[in-house]
């Protein structure tokens, strides 16, 4: 053991000895910001210095050639300082405008769409998938690379009624997070149960417990302790799997993917609200997703058309009503739109508001 | 050079269209690095089959007992040998990133240089919880990693049932919305409470996210069990030259539109100039000849709305502080929850400040590890456990900005009702 180094246990760096200077000697001390063209933003602080902001999309999986180019950009054309954003966009900042054009060119030329800023589509923010999760229903980079070059043209121009927030997770826990369109995996059918390794593998009692409608029991099976699942009762969300392998809820033909609109993380006007089911079933088609695009592309082309200045998707939504909501986007309503988990009636219409 | 990469027509189809493409990324890396040609391997498996083949195991570092991601292999052939045996191991260290995310290039370069000697040379810029992910090391790799980073300042991240890397919005470094330090809050809350990330022994995850203000960049009222949200009590600040500039360019009608009549709590109005109300907080700003907009201040719920449309036209007060809110979590296991109201406002500014802001923190996550259940959130105890018995524990008064609407059923047993009444009074008068 003499060898083994204990750790610094330092914590989250100090983001000062990173920080463009000009940012730096004005902390805490902006009064101003403007949005010249798409991809660009202005700040202006109280000392009269300013900056600009240069925000590019990024492949948020990235290998180090890409990092290194990045980089060179940032030193040729930038100040040699950048930031990322919650949803993996690079932020390049210049305290000179004369860069702001170069350096577009430099991203734009090396493949980097610059964009994502005020009301465009910004980047999809996203998980793991195939590519290092363990109990992934689908690929998270590969469905995000399909999407974003299909809505490519709304991440570089801002066309959208407000900023447009996607998500994708690749099973029903949903680490990519609320948005204003979310893609998420939907099982469909119970987990598969194979017994012969639940009693080496899995800790019983705490499926047991995870389970959210207590479908799962302990049971014997072939003479062998195992657990069994009420299919009846079975929501098919998944929780199981984590915890016990063996209860394989992925399913290449029947975990699907649903779409989900109007999450929203801001204050602003509403209060934040959760996404809601608007379309499920759609096959989780490699490498491209076609159907889960064109869903996608549909819902923001009837937003990006009927929606007013300022409204993000839940309050241009709020505002229509959700029966015009399918009416608009076509997309067929089913019972299993109609909410019945707990808590489940203030999500029902008690009122004679309808529009007609 | 590395040996021969496998055929992958699926992944193939990834690399034309114009957004970056990731996989013409790891054919980059697997022209000289054999983790990568087999994780491609691997990976191309997957989009055929749509199955995952990773599972878990125990990795990590000395002193730790989280913050490395184990993944082994699954795909393996009739000998229970690795298909893809270069990449049977391909753990991911997760690394706190500086609070904010700001990087020189100096850094990037670096940690290009750690990741290809000891790893892959995939780096994620960031995970959803904001780590750093080092992707792809082999299990013998992992303690020379992380050593290295380590001696150069950076630290593992949480996973498991621990406290997590936390993340804050770019705040004070570059936005006139900021209403605190958020990088300070984060250090604060984070670098004293260490022990609960690196040796996790909580019931389940706990997530610390700190937004400058209502705009909230970070998510922190949906995704983090204490969310501290930046905001203001006195009077926003104008800037009548923006705001008239402002109306010149989009006209009064724009002004009604997307400003005034967006305001959800209907705190402004347009008026005639002289017909102001001369009431407290009400404050008027001429928006050209003739009329002015009447902002009343304590109605506004500091949304943000009228500041994002006219930015540096209207502002945050001067009396800045937070707005901290408990409970916010995803899917699993009763559905997502929102964070709610513990502290309506509390000052953030001075180092005893600060220390507050971290004894709450540290008073909720000992709450939380004596009392939540196994794999239970906060958020879910607190619906088990009801808010007021939350906030007994804790030791917070209990504020009537905490609840979108009093109760509405009477299932209650209130013969307590005249000692409440008492505590209300003692709380109008203190």
């Amino acid at each position: 053991m003499a060898d083994l180094r204990p750790p610094i246990e330092s914590g989250a760096p100090d983001p000062m000895p990173y920080m463009h200077p000009v940012m730096k000697k004005n902390y805490g001390k902006w009064v101003f910001h403007s949005h010249p063209k798409p991809g660009v933003l202005y700040h202006r602080a109280e000392s009269g210095d300013a900056i600009w902001t240069v925000k590019a999309g990024t492949q948020r999986q990235m290998d180090t050639y890409t990092i290194r180019e990045l980089s060179d950009i940032a030193d040729k054309f930038g100040d040699g300082y950048v930031r990322f954003t919650a949803r993996s966009n690079i932020e390049y900042m210049v305290s000179d405008e004369a860069k702001v054009e170069p350096l577009i060119k430099a991203l734009t030329d090396a493949g980097y769409p610059v964009g994502g800023t005020a009301n465009s589509v910004s980047m999809i923010a996203h998980t793991q998938g195939w590519l290092h999760c363990d109990i992934p229903g689908t690929d998270a980079s590969g469905v995000v690379k399909a999407l974003m070059d299909e809505l490519y043209e709304e991440f570089i121009k801002c066309e959208m009624p407000n900023r447009v927030k996607l998500s994708t997770s690749c099973c029903e826990i949903n680490c990519g997070g609320q948005a204003d369109i979310a893609i998420i995996v939907q099982h469909t059918k119970p987990p598969k149960i194979n017994h012969d390794l639940v009693a080496n593998v899995c800790e019983r009692p705490a499926v047991v417990a995870r389970c959210p409608v207590a479908a799962i029991r302990p049971a014997l099976v072939n003479g062998k302790p195992s657990l069994e699942v009420d299919e009846k009762k079975c929501i098919c969300c998944g929780a199981c799997f984590p915890p016990c392998p063996p209860m394989q809820i992925n399913d290449p033909e029947h975990s699907k993917i649903a779409i989900w609109v109007g999450g929203k993380n801001s204050n602003a006007r509403s209060k934040p609200t959760f996404h809601k089911l608007v379309a499920a079933g759609l096959p989780n088609n490699a490498p491209r997703w076609p159907e889960t695009a064109e869903v996608v592309k549909k819902i923001l082309r009837v937003y990006k058309e009927d929606g007013r200045p300022w409204e993000r998707m839940i309050d241009w939504i709020d505002r229509i009503g959700w029966p015009r909501f399918f009416e608009k986007t076509g997309l067929p309503f089913t019972k299993y739109h109609i909410d019945d988990w707990r808590g489940s009636r203030v999500n029902l219409n008690a009122s004679n508001h309808i529009r007609f | 050079m590395a040996k021969k990469m496998y055929d992958t027509p699926m992944l193939d189809q990834l690399e034309s269209g114009p957004w970056p493409s990731f996989v013409t990324g790891l054919k980059r890396l697997a022209k000289d690095n054999d983790m990568m040609v087999d994780l491609m391997g691997q990976l191309e498996e997957s989009y055929k089959t749509k199955k995952g083949f990773w599972k878990g195991g125990t990795v990590g570092v000395f002193g730790y007992g989280g913050g490395v991601i184990p993944r082994f292999t699954e795909l393996k052939d009739e000998n229970e040998k690795p298909i893809y045996p270069d990449a049977a191991e391909f753990h991911t260290l997760r690394i706190q990133p500086p609070a904010g995310m700001h990087y020189d290039t100096k850094t990037l370069r670096w940690m290009c240089d750690v990741w290809e000697k000891h790893g892959s040379g995939l780096i994620a810029f960031h995970g959803q919880s904001g780590d750093i992910m080092f992707q792809g090391i082999k299990t013998e790799n992992v303690q020379p990693a992380f050593d290295e980073l380590n001696e150069a300042g950076f630290d593992l991240g949480g996973a498991g049932p621990a406290l997590r890397t936390s993340m804050s919005c770019v705040g004070a470094a570059r936005c006139e919305m900021s209403c605190f330090d958020e990088a300070r809050a984060l250090r604060t809350v984070i670098n004293n409470n260490l022990d609960d990330m690196h040796r996790p022994a909580l019931p389940y995850k706990f997530k610390f996210k700190f937004s400058g203000c209502g705009n909230d960049c970070v998510n922190a009222i949906q995704r983090s069990d204490m969310a501290t949200i930046g905001t203001w009590r006195d009077n926003m600040q104008v800037n009548p030259e923006l705001v008239q500039a402002w109306v010149a360019k989009n006209g009064k009608g724009e002004l009604v539109n997307q400003v005034i009549n967006m305001c959800p709590t209907k705190a402004l109005s347009l008026k005639k100039q002289g017909t102001e109300s001369k009431a407290d907080g009400v404050v008027a700003v001429a928006v050209d000849g003739e009329d002015c907009m009447e902002i009343d201040n304590h109605n506004c719920v500091r949304c943000m709305h009228c500041l994002n449309v006219i930015p540096g036209g209207m502002l945050p007060g001067k009396d800045k502080g937070v707005t901290i809110l408990v409970g916010g979590k995803g899917v699993l296991k009763i559905g997502a929850t929102m964070g709610t109201v513990v502290i309506p406002f509390m000052k953030l500014e001075s180092d005893e400040d600060f220390e507050k802001l971290n004894d709450l923190a540290r008073n909720i996550l000992d709450f939380f590890a004596e009392n939540a259940l196994e794999h239970e959130r906060t958020g879910e105890m607190i619906d088990r456990i009801g808010l007021v018995n939350f906030l007994d524990g804790i030791g917070l008064e209990i504020d009537a900005n905490m609840v979108a609407a009093p109760r509405s059923n009477p299932y209650v047993r209130m013969d307590g009702w005249e000692e409440e009444v008492a505590k209300a009074e003692e709380r109008k008068s203190a």
